[in-house]
């Protein structure tokens, strides 16, 4: 069971990749199957079962797109 | 589960226009949790420059006006004083605070305003389209210094932190950066200080931060990062350069 649970507001990610390089757990990555309504691969969990909810990607994210929530 | 990061109250809930990787949306959103820790959204007023941030007003919910390139500091002035039980805080960047309005903020300064001022320095002109702006670092690349900035022609950066911190009336002036979450926090921080120097002791406060401008630096956001913290910081030190006590 996941420690923590981010929600992603798909469109409005600009794809900058700044949460990418905070993650201790390194499972943040752009979607390049998905394409949101800005025209942007918006980031996405790859294992949501690693996430500890540590809520640095948010803290990172200079579009408050990430909200995070833990046990 | 328990929320641990949500979205501030005082920030709007709108999409913004800053590029991709912009830190600019990083600082409004530590002033929106500054704000809100403060619960003050309901008699602030910020005071937006020209510039990349020349649309702040539509990203927060709190009063704003808009002000002449560089002048922020002037109009902020004049809503302190015929307002003083409103806070009020300027929104401004390099070109705007430290060229066209660099007697604006040298002057409020001098005059001890009551302001909170947020100035926010990517070494370059961004909105203008990447131009040398008097931060810019020396052998910097701009569309203006294509070979670098030579410091013979155009001189050398200039550290406004520092160079305010020699006047005798502010009360808080500090440099942060935004390019880790160690700094975010240390920036969080210091911008919640300079909105708590004016609610309670009545003072100037300045926090500079750090920012990045990956468009006009041409790097991809993740490199500007680094970027940075490699060259920014060695020249602009991040501290504290007056603090409340030292004032009195």
């Amino acid at each position: 069971m996941a420690k923590g649970k981010v929600v992603i507001n798909e469109d409005r990610c600009k794809g900058c990749e700044l949460c990418t390089t905070v993650c201790p757990h390194k499972i943040l990555a752009l979607d390049p199957k998905k394409i949101n309504k800005l025209g942007y691969h918006p980031v996405t969990l790859t294992d949501p079962e690693e996430c500890i909810g540590c809520a640095l990607c948010a803290r990172m994210c200079p579009d408050c797109v990430i909200e995070v929530y833990r046990e | 589960m328990k929320p641990v990061f949500t979205r501030p109250r005082s920030l709007a809930d709108v999409s913004t226009h800053y590029c991709p990787g912009c830190t600019h949306g990083i600082v409004h959103r530590l002033i929106a949790e500054a704000i809100d820790e403060l619960d003050i959204a309901e008699r602030t007023i910020g005071v937006a420059p020209v510039g990349c941030a020349v649309l702040a007003y539509n990203y927060f919910n709190v009063d704003f006006q808009e002000a002449a390139h560089g002048r922020a500091p002037a109009v902020a002035t004049g809503i302190k004083r015929a307002l003083p039980d409103r806070v009020v805080f300027t929104y401004q960047g390099d070109g705007d605070l430290a060229s066209i309005g660099t007697a604006e903020i040298v002057h409020a300064a001098n005059r001890g305003e009551a302001i909170t001022v947020i100035y926010v320095n990517n070494a370059i002109y961004g909105m203008t389209g990447g131009q040398m702006a008097p931060t810019t670092l020396a052998g910097q690349k701009t569309t203006t210094s294509p070979f670098g900035r030579d410091v013979e022609v155009c001189g050398y950066p200039i550290r406004m932190a520092e160079l305010l911190a020699t006047l005798v009336a502010p009360r808080y002036i500090a440099r942060v950066a935004v390019n880790s979450p160690a700094h975010i926090q240390q920036a969080k921080r210091a911008i919640k200080r300079a909105f708590e120097v004016q609610v309670n002791d009545h003072g100037f406060a300045l926090v500079e931060v750090l920012s990045t401008c990956p468009t006009n630096w041409g790097l991809p956001p993740k490199k500007a990062l680094a970027w940075l913290e490699e060259n920014m910081i060695p020249y602009y030190p991040l501290g504290e350069f007056k603090v409340p006590k030292e004032a009195e």
